[in-house]
């Protein structure tokens, strides 16, 4: 079996995994302890019950994504030892930091508001909500920081056969950063406001709950709103730096094969895999040119061209990201968060003039589009990373170069069904969990301690 | 001092840390299907850990992410040489800690089963491979002159890993029934107590005769100090003094006792090894040590600066969190949370 195959698909698919729930706690973590604040402030019964509605939901998605996350610290030197030592003096600091300065601070204080309830104060309560609010996204951060490195290498100089570090702020403020945090965030805002407008909607159209889930469907819409607009605008922005940084990923994106000044934007581009006949081909004449520097002239390198400046720069080899991955990937992303902006727009306009009852039709189909985000954030991800290739570090290392050594494919593949197993019991349990709440609605208006166990509560009338 | 002993001092702490603290929240786990005899009594259980085996097993993420940074050679040569004990350590860290998360969601009995063997099983992987990874390291493995392990999987299951696997496996047990009689009340508590009666002879008897094993099949003769003698010292004398405080009925300073027996075997590995991470049985010159496995100047000392600024506010909130938490779990069932 091909070690680095194996290596390359295991890490994707828990890669991809873990992220499935990373956005969710970011942006839900953030929304619970504003609901809690505001509870903590008005008093109001009804914003607790929201806190506890939406926590109990945070809790089983914050579970998997601890879990999953384990795997990924762990998998660098068990799959990719090579890369581990020829990094480690750069790349090791960022995740020990992160695990440090902000997984403890979340794991603690997220315990600590579990079971914290009848022991703190109510002040004090939502303060750890707030504590892991902060913790998980600082978290998010110290890894973008780590994967800003393997995008665009700064701040190293090459001694004793490895990348060592010189400048530790140029690799804290390294140009990636500045797109890629901005963008994962507000994908995480994205992600909690289609979570909630579809659970808020699935409850609305039953009439279940009316004043708690108008609360939340007002509240995710304006979030969605701002979270679509805002991880457009700085996707944009991810473009230009792309085509700075790593002009290869940028001509796979767009399938663009010789340079062209000015560059076309291709929206849908369809060629008989055969015959590279054309079935389809709609362009906007000087769009891609416009995208990457906002006028509608400039050139962008084409695939064959760059290369070439590859194949003399590091020898033979193939420096082609697949297009078909980076294309269809991108388009996917980009066409989910247009569709995501249309719809939270609309959202928003139904509760701003309290059309709820005109549009039923919205409300019953809403439930559907929570799997938009998801579908953002997944290619988002496959593009970025598989539009690496073939390095491991951008310029830097090759992925041959970075597997282990010490690792057989049987191992790899002893392992890689493992974790397919696991994490397939762990995706149905999650799913028929969140299911199970997001359905069964806020538990009644109980008076007294928190109770956040379900088989103690009596389970709400579902209509 | 160096930084490159300052820094092995450090992972030694990390270890001995998550050693201390899971090491009793994986007995628990272990002692879960035969000290709860009920739904109730095992939920009584669960919750004894609930609030804290999440920050708990940071301490292992963060000894993960420290050896990576300051040791890059380490990291890389363990974790790929060790790849399947691992990833069986991962196993039982995913389905344990969703099973913490996932069992009180849904009250069908054999949902509650199904997580509560997750739980069982996923504390007991751990609890068995950990110690034969850690006895590995100081016996020596196959590692050549470029740093690579050549072993095999069964090359790790030495008789002395198993021993090694059989006496800390126990341990925990017993630390972790220490905790539990600590934690609960009841008909729990009794049953905690009475194995803490069962296991501690066994559990004292065991580690004398690992420490002899490792005398002999360790080069522990050549590696006579302070740290080496002092620290296996305390451990035979902890778990002897618990047993004195067993006859006196003083549960909570057995539970210290257990408590130190534990970071003192940690630590007498980590002082056994030392100045090496990794020892060659192949070659002694090819054994990975703080020096050829470390990181360049600059990055031990940005991570100093680092862990010496947040290690203490780390401490003192995972601290607090034991004291907001100190009362014991009594058996009514509307107040536990899990």
């Amino acid at each position: 079996m091909d070690v680095v195959l194996l290596a390359r698909l295991q890490f994707a698919i828990t890669i991809i995994y873990h992220f499935f729930f990373v956005p969710l706690t970011l942006g839900l973590s953030l929304v619970v302890a504003i609901l809690e604040t505001i509870y903590v402030r008005t008093g109001k019964d009804v914003y607790k019950r929201m806190t506890k509605f939406w926590g109990k939901l945070l809790l089983i998605n914050f579970a998997i994504g601890v879990v999953t996350g384990i795997v990924q610290e762990f998998q660098f030197g068990m799959s990719w030892s090579e890369y581990s030592r020829f990094v480690g003096d750069i790349f090791g600091a960022p995740l020990a930091i992160e695990a440090l300065v902000a997984f403890f601070l979340e794991s603690t204080f997220l315990g600590i508001w579990i079971f914290g309830w009848d022991k703190l104060s109510k002040g004090m309560h939502a303060a750890t909500m707030w504590l892991v609010a902060i913790g998980s996204n600082i978290s998010a951060m110290w890894i973008l920081i780590a994967n800003a490195f393997m995008q665009h290498p700064v701040g190293y100089t090459i001694n004793n056969g490895r990348a060592e570090l010189t400048d530790f702020a140029q690799v804290i403020f390294n140009l990636p950063i500045f797109s890629h945090y901005p963008h994962v965030f507000s994908a995480g805002l994205v992600t909690v406001a289609f979570f909630m407008l579809g659970i808020s909607a699935y409850h609305l159209f039953r009439h279940n709950e009316t004043e708690l889930f108008k609360y939340s469907f007002r509240m995710a819409a304006i979030i969605g709103v701002i979270g679509t607009i805002a991880v457009g605008a700085i996707g944009h922005t991810q473009g230009q730096e792309i085509n700075h940084t790593q002009p290869m990923k940028l001509a796979s994106l767009e399938a663009l094969f010789d340079t062209e000044d000015p560059a076309s934007l291709s929206i849908i581009t369809i060629k008989n895999p055969f015959t590279d006949a054309l079935i389809l081909d709609w362009r906007i004449p000087g769009g891609l040119s416009f995208m990457e520097y906002n006028r509608f002239t400039g050139e962008v390198k084409g695939i064959n061209q760059l290369q070439a400046q590859y194949e003399q720069k590091y020898g033979p080899g193939n420096y082609v990201p697949p297009p078909v991955v980076l294309y269809w990937g991108f388009r996917a992303m980009v066409g989910a968060g247009m569709l995501m902006i249309l719809v939270s727009l609309f959202a928003l306009f139904i509760d701003l003039r309290n059309l709820y009852g005109k549009y039923p039709w919205f409300l019953k189909w809403l439930p559907l589009t929570i799997a938009l985000p998801y579908l953002a954030n997944s290619t988002g991800w496959i593009i970025t990373e598989v539009g690496r290739f073939p390095w491991v570090v951008y310029e830097l290392v090759k992925l041959e170069d970075g597997v282990s050594k010490a690792v057989t494919g049987g191992m790899l593949l002893t392992s890689l069904i493992g974790f397919i197993l696991v994490y397939g019991l762990l995706i149905a349990a999650t799913l028929y969990l969140m299911l199970k709440f997001a359905k069964a609605g806020p538990a009644v208006p109980a008076d007294g301690p928190a109770e956040f166990t379900p088989s103690l509560v009596n389970p709400p009338e579902s209509q | 001092m160096t930084l490159n002993t300052l820094w092995f001092i450090f992972i030694a702490v990390l270890y001995t840390g998550f050693f201390v603290l899971e090491g009793f929240d994986f007995g628990v786990g272990i002692l879960l299907p035969f000290l709860g005899k009920n739904d109730s009594q095992r939920r009584t259980i669960i919750n004894s850990i609930g609030p804290h085996w999440d920050g708990n097993e940071v301490w292992l993420i963060t000894a993960g992410g420290a050896t990576f940074a300051a040791f890059p050679n380490w990291y890389a040569t363990l974790f790929s040489g060790f790849y399947l004990p691992l990833f069986f350590i991962l196993f039982g860290l995913i389905i344990r800690g969703v099973a913490f998360e996932f069992r009180s969601k849904d009250d069908n009995p054999r949902w509650r089963s199904l997580w509560d063997g997750c739980l069982f099983i996923g504390s007991l992987v751990p609890t068995i491979l950990f110690p034969i990874v850690f006895s590995n390291l100081v016996r020596g493995v196959p590692i050549d002159a470029n740093m690579q392990y050549v072993g095999g999987f069964f090359n790790l299951l030495n008789p002395y890993a198993l021993l090694a696997a059989l006496t800390i496996t126990l341990l925990f047990i017993l630390h972790g029934a220490s905790f539990l009689s600590l934690k609960t009340t009841g008909e729990v508590e009794q049953r905690a107590k009475e194995l803490v009666r069962w296991l501690w002879l066994l559990v004292a008897l065991l580690l004398i005769i690992f420490l002899i094993t490792s005398f002999i099949v360790t080069n522990f003769r050549e590696r006579i100090n302070v740290a080496t003698v002092l620290f296996p010292v305390i451990g035979v004398a902890a778990i002897w003094i618990a047993g004195y405080f067993l006859r006196k009925g003083h549960f909570g300073r057995i539970f210290t006792m257990t408590c130190l027996t534990v970071a003192s075997f940690v630590l007498t590995i980590f002082s056994l090894l030392y100045p090496r991470v990794m020892v060659s049985s192949l070659n002694p010159d090819w054994s990975l040590t703080i020096q050829n496995a470390a990181s360049s100047f600059i990055t031990l000392n940005l991570m100093t600066k680092v862990t010496l600024i947040f290690l203490p506010v780390v401490l003192l909130y995972q601290v607090w969190s034991y004291w907001v938490f100190r009362k014991r779990i009594t058996g009514e069932t509307d107040k536990l949370t899990y």
